[in-house]
């Protein structure tokens, strides 16, 4: 691919970080600079963006619009069956290819000045390229294949499609690593998706709080009422952390632990997860075993701003998209599979009020990032403490621990090209 | 079944635009005053209730933000509000319009015969946050349909189709 050339600005060699996982300043949540080098050296840099599932470009000529960061792309379905994802950005004047989410087309034509592109991103036709009666139009060595928006690398693992502006981003497989992999394929793996619904939720604080917040398995059943009491999600449940080498990419999963049932550990941490409670029509919690095992909890994302969750039936894939230094867009993709059964597919729609901006167990994420975010005004110079379970970025049988979000502070320092230093 | 336009009062004599307009009334009341546990009462026992989006809707995309297919799990959505989700404290002020009515027809009720009735509503909500922030945080339409037996109308379906698919911060209080 022409003209994907990595990072497009230098390392922040000049703004220090600790050295230790497990200090975080609190200026990473509020610098518009930063902000700005995040696009360009993260999302337009070496790394694999989430863009879509195959399973919405379903047929020849369906196409959906997303973003990388702030970047709009345009992802397509050509007639010869295959993926394509190009900048939606008209090569001429800049003006949006395709504004619609989602549709279903042959070719593109910016409405500004009609220039018209295939489904590959081709700029095919110019409006007026010869002029009128031989007077005006574009120059005669003007040369249609050398205009064009920039074409993505693309990757697809198990539907998911995810894209790239770096050349230097390396192949998918070894970015994501085996045990992700695995952990994919474990949920999406032979089976197609269906989309059940599409929804998003616009967070009131910085990207990366929420990033944290998906990646703090501590927070989960403490945080979260509804989980704990009903034994969806209990620490003392049988589990782990995985964090892959890079710490960028992480998956916090719990299963059913049939040989323990100790409460103790819990009743004795004064958390408010104790309180009396019990549902009149508890038919949302009949669940059944998503893919034959005994996990019914899998929270997995990807550097720098994708999760795939499975919590109990509630399969959905997330997209985190920065908007502004203290606002980021949510995109919630809830899905079934084309295997469901119609009981299965009804414990699915049930179990959609777990999930999303109203989610009994995610309801909370929506306000938290924001109340850290009104929390460090003022304070840029202090620091976030992730020292629970150690000061290492390691996979872990325990749940409590900060392991993945200091994983993920790894990843994004090395990736930003600060200074470390001991503070 | 008849169109709409044609039979203002059904055959018992309730006008069905007066029984809708006073049930939804009562309803925005419920959720703006924060009586909560009244609101599952709107409802049939055996109901279906979904907040969703246009773009979901039109798409004919089934999940939701909310969703619920007995008065029980209405109640517990309440139960849940009240004691284990965490928000801020914040209230709505519902802004409805007038009901259109789509379809009647005759059906079973509790006490032998009524009317079921489909109609459409627009609505405005604001949320106001604590004592700060006043948002327009929603504009949309119930879809509805309306078991109307006497003077009662109860909800055997509401589906809320939001204008847009974008939710500020969270959705907590139904709408």
């Amino acid at each position: 691919m022409d003209r994907l050339n990595g990072p497009t600005a230098p390392p922040l060699a000049d703004r220090l970080w600790p050295t230790s996982l497990s200090q975080v300043p609190y200026w990473a949540f509020q610098d518009e600079d930063v902000l700005r080098a995040e696009h360009d050296r993260l999302f337009h840099g070496p790394y694999w963006s989430y863009l879509c599932l195959e399973a919405e470009l379903a047929q020849p000529g369906d196409y959906c619009t997303t973003f990388i960061g702030e970047q709009p792309v345009l992802v397509t379905r050509d007639v010869d069956g295959e993926v394509y994802a190009f900048e939606n950005r008209c090569a001429h004047r800049g003006a949006l290819i395709a504004m619609a989410d989602h549709g279903h087309a042959k070719d593109f034509t910016c409405v500004y000045h009609a220039w018209t592109y295939n489904l590959q991103g081709d700029l095919t036709a110019v409006a007026f390229q010869d002029g009128i009666g031989g007077k005006g139009g574009m120059p005669p060595e003007f040369c249609l294949s050398a205009h064009g928006p920039r074409k993505l690398r693309l990757a697809t693992v198990n539907g998911l499609v995810f894209g790239s502006l770096s050349n230097d981003v390396p192949g998918i497989e070894e970015y994501l690593g085996e045990q992700v992999l695995e952990k994919i394929d474990r949920v999406l793996g032979g089976r197609t998706p269906v989309v059940l619904g599409r929804f998003t939720q616009k967070l009131p604080n910085n990207w990366k709080l929420y990033v944290e917040n998906v990646k703090d398995s501590y927070h989960a059943s403490i945080l979260h009422l509804f989980f704990t009491t009903f034994g969806i999600n209990k620490l003392s449940q049988r589990g782990g952390i995985i964090v892959d080498e890079s710490g960028g990419h992480h998956v916090s999963y719990s299963a059913i632990d049939r040989t323990a049932d100790t409460d103790a550990d819990y009743s004795q941490q004064n958390i408010r997860s104790e309180s009396e409670y019990s549902l009149v029509d508890p038919s949302m919690l009949d669940g059944f075993s998503e893919v034959g095992d005994d996990v019914t909890l899998q929270i997995l994302s990807v550097f720098p701003g994708f999760v795939l969750q499975q919590i109990q039936n509630s399969v959905a894939v997330r997209q985190i998209l920065p908007r502004a230094v203290d606002s980021t867009t949510l995109n919630w993709t809830y899905l079934g599979f084309d295997s469901d059964t119609e009981a299965q597919r009804l414990t699915r729609l049930k179990q959609s009020n777990l999930v999303g901006p109203a989610g009994y167990v995610s309801m909370e994420d929506g306000c938290i990032g924001g109340f850290v975010q009104r929390g460090i005004a003022g304070a840029g110079h202090e620091f976030a403490t992730l020292q629970m379970g150690g000061d290492q970025a390691v996979s872990s049988e325990s749940r409590v621990t900060e392991a993945s979000v200091r994983g993920f502070w790894k990843a994004y320092r090395d990736g930003m090209g600060f200074t470390l230093e001991d503070q | 079944m008849t169109e709409t336009g044609t039979r203002p009062a059904t055959r018992t004599g309730t006008d069905v635009t007066v029984a809708i307009g006073r049930a939804q009334a009562h309803y925005v009341r419920c959720i703006d005053d924060d009586r909560l546990e009244e609101w599952p009462d709107f409802f049939t026992e055996t109901c279906h209730y979904r907040i969703t989006t246009a773009d979901n809707h039109r798409r004919g995309l089934p999940a939701g933000l909310m969703w619920a297919d007995t008065r029980g799990m209405l109640t517990d959505r309440v139960s849940a509000l009240r004691e284990a989700n965490i928000y801020e404290r914040q209230s709505y002020r519902h802004i409805i319009g007038q009901p259109a009515i789509l379809r009647e027809s005759d059906t079973e009720s509790p006490t032998g015969g009524g009317i079921e009735v489909e109609s459409e509503t627009p609505f405005l909500v604001v949320r106001i946050t604590g004592d700060g922030p006043m948002d327009l945080f929603a504009s949309g339409r119930y879809l509805d349909r309306y078991l109307i037996d006497g003077p009662t109308a109860l909800l055997r379906s509401r589906v809320v189709v939001c204008d847009s698919s974008e939710t500020d911060t969270l959705l907590a209080l139904p709408l």
